[in-house]
């Protein structure tokens, strides 16, 4: 009996959702007993380092198959490692290439299915996760019957814990892959960037901003910040801003750290996708604007005022 | 072509969310449900591209008789037909168990799902379907043309966007930006009443999962107001105070 956990990389790195996913697959071992194996598709510089994050064993896997993300392929690769080391609990972040993946392989091992989970399990008596629903306006506890479970931990859920300890990198080649009907023909990516999913700060605006044109500054506290940047929806649909940074009930939810909401007035649908933020700071003109029910701090005030001495300040608190 | 749309059935986005019964159970009472906005992109692409095709578009749902408003809806958007599973829509896998049943020997081109359900946010039911099945599974796609048996997608990735292509059959989920959705007209809604609507019994699905409660967020503790002219004491009390920064 093993935990296996669904090591994803980009550029060859391990990101931070997935050192949490290692994290958390220690800590659900340290209550289910067994090991953790981490399995790592397409190539990662420094596999070994998994090790200190909780990783006993690590299985890498190679092949021509895996050099680009096929979520058929990789469900089926993954899902034999799975088989041939006795997973029982198998731990995927949920960001998008972790969700394609999370289906198939339940049902590759005929394994009950949660994504979305945003805590350790309790499993005082059976397996019960905590999940997001309705687009982070409640949770739901869910019971996972099966002897298999496929869990998709959301990104910013739990701590990454350190172990300082060795693991041991082993490579295999899996045999019998279904062959790809997909093929990618072609990937952007905006680099240099956090991505709105895994940031730990967001600097999100809405419709308050006036425009596009002034988005600079938006952009400019964010970078001070290391942070992402998100937007109403309202904002997206004007095209001021892509929709892959809508945020909300129809957009995406998000967990950071840290959510700054600069001219957004806080509408049911908007606070769903962000209200499991740690922190929330909303900058509004209107004292009455809903969003401020929902903040931690505030302040009243024109963001085209504020904004410019907060970056000034944020780019001041980066430098010392 | 032959197409067919999976959807939900959800509450209307403004809903207040509240739970009864020792919070087990979600309380629709005076609720509004929907067409899941999701699906609504999902049909409004699959008309767009089987219409002019001379194709067909399904819609088809799982569940029980009082989503039937939220089906006509999508009838009048367009659909050809229509398909009701009468089943409680218990979980994501016992729903793409019940659609993979009713799909295998129907010969679909394609399927399309939305991203997720804003219920229960699952997104699951594309990957699930396509193992099932053992067709290709593409997620949050916001690009989409079919032609000569070949389908050519754009999807959403963690930090950037993919252009993939990929042989019929297949399933997909759509994401924002895929299209604009379909207001139906009057026609169109003349024409829903009539259109077919077949009820089909579940096969028997899997119990993997089950809901045991649910939990609303801790609401905040009430806001700490920073003057305007102040905004280092907003990044003083972010960085010391909320240690967030
Ligand atoms: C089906 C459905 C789904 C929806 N889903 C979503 C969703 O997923 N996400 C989402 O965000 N919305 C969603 N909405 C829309 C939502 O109801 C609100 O309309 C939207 O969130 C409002 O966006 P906003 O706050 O940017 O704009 P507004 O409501 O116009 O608010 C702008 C705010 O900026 C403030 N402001 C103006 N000028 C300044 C200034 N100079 N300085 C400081 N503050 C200023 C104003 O006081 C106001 O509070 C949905 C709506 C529907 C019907």
């Amino acid at each position: 009996m093993s935990v296996i956990v669904f090591a994803e990389t980009r550029d060859q790195q391990y990101k931070k959702s997935t050192l949490e996913a290692v994290s958390y697959g220690k800590e659900v071992a340290q209550k289910t007993g067994g090991k953790v194996i981490a399995v790592s598709m397409g190539g990662a510089s420094d596999p070994a380092i998994l090790g200190n994050y909780g990783a006993d064993e690590i299985i890498t896997l190679h092949g021509a198959e895996f050099a680009t993300f096929s979520p058929e392929v990789y469900a089926a690769g993954f899902a034999a490692v799975c088989k041939a080391h006795g997973g029982k609990t198998i731990v995927i972040s949920n960001t998008y290439s972790g969700k394609s993946l999370a289906g198939r392989v339940a049902v590759l091992l005929n394994a009950a299915l949660a994504t979305n989970v945003v805590d350790y399990p309790d499993t005082a008596a059976g397996f019960r996760v905590k999940r997001g629903v309705f687009s982070g306006k409640a949770f739901a506890f869910m019971d996972m019957n099966s002897e298999t479970k496929v869990i998709a931990i959301t990104p910013n859920s739990v701590e990454i814990k350190t172990y300082g300890s060795n693991a041991a990198v082993s490579a295999q080649q899996p045999a019998d892959l279904p062959s790809s009907a997909t093929r990618i023909e072609n990937t952007q990516t905006v680099s240099g960037k956090v991505p709105l999913t895994e940031a730990e700060v967001v600097v999100s605006a809405g419709r308050g901003m006036k425009g596009p044109e002034n988005w600079h500054m938006v952009e400019e506290l964010a970078t001070a910040l290391g942070a992402a940047t998100a937007c109403s929806k309202p904002v997206s649909d004007m095209h001021w801003r892509p929709h892959s940074e809508h945020v909300g009930q129809t957009g995406i939810t998000i967990k950071p750290n840290l959510y700054i909401a600069i001219g957004i007035s806080g509408a049911i649908q908007h606070l769903a996708g962000v209200s499991s933020s740690k922190v929330i700071v909303v900058i509004n003109k209107d004292p009455e604007a809903p969003f401020f029910k929902a903040a931690d701090y505030g302040i009243v005030g024109d963001a085209f005022d504020v904004l410019p001495k907060l970056i000034q300040a944020a780019k001041a608190t980066a430098a010392s | 072509m032959k197409v067919l749309v999976c959807m939900s059935v959800v509450p209307d986005t403004t809903t207040k969310i509240t739970f009864t019964n020792n919070d087990t159970t979600f309380n629709a009472q005076g609720v509004q449900f929907i067409m899941n906005p999701y699906d609504e992109l999902a049909l409004t692409k699959a008309l767009d591209i089987a219409e002019p095709a001379g194709g067909t578009v399904t819609i088809l749902h799982v569940g029980l008789a009082d989503a039937e408003p939220a089906i006509r809806k999508a009838l009048s958007m367009g659909a050809t037909d229509a398909v009701r599973i009468n089943a409680n829509p218990t979980d994501s896998q016992f729903v793409a168990e019940q659609i993979a049943a009713f799909v295998k020997d129907k010969g679909y081109d394609f399927i399309l799902t939305g991203r997720e359900s804003i219920d229960y946010n699952g997104g699951a039911v594309c990957g699930l379907l396509g193992a099932m099945l053992n067709i290709p599974s593409i997620n949050v796609i916001t690009q989409l043309t079919v032609s000569g048996g070949t389908a050519t997608v754009e999807r959403d990735i963690d930090g950037g966007r993919e252009t993939v292509s990929c042989s019929l059959p297949f399933v997909a989920s759509a994401q924002k930006d895929l299209c604009e959705p379909r207001i139906p007209n009057m026609r169109g809604i003349m024409a829903a009443r009539t259109k077919p609507l077949q009820v089909v019994e579940p096969v028997s699905g899997s119990t993997h999962v089950s809901y045991a409660k649910f939990a609303l967020p801790q609401p905040k503790q009430g806001v700490r107001m920073i003057s305007a002219d102040n905004p280092e004491e907003l990044l003083h009390l972010l960085r010391n105070e909320a240690k967030v920064i």
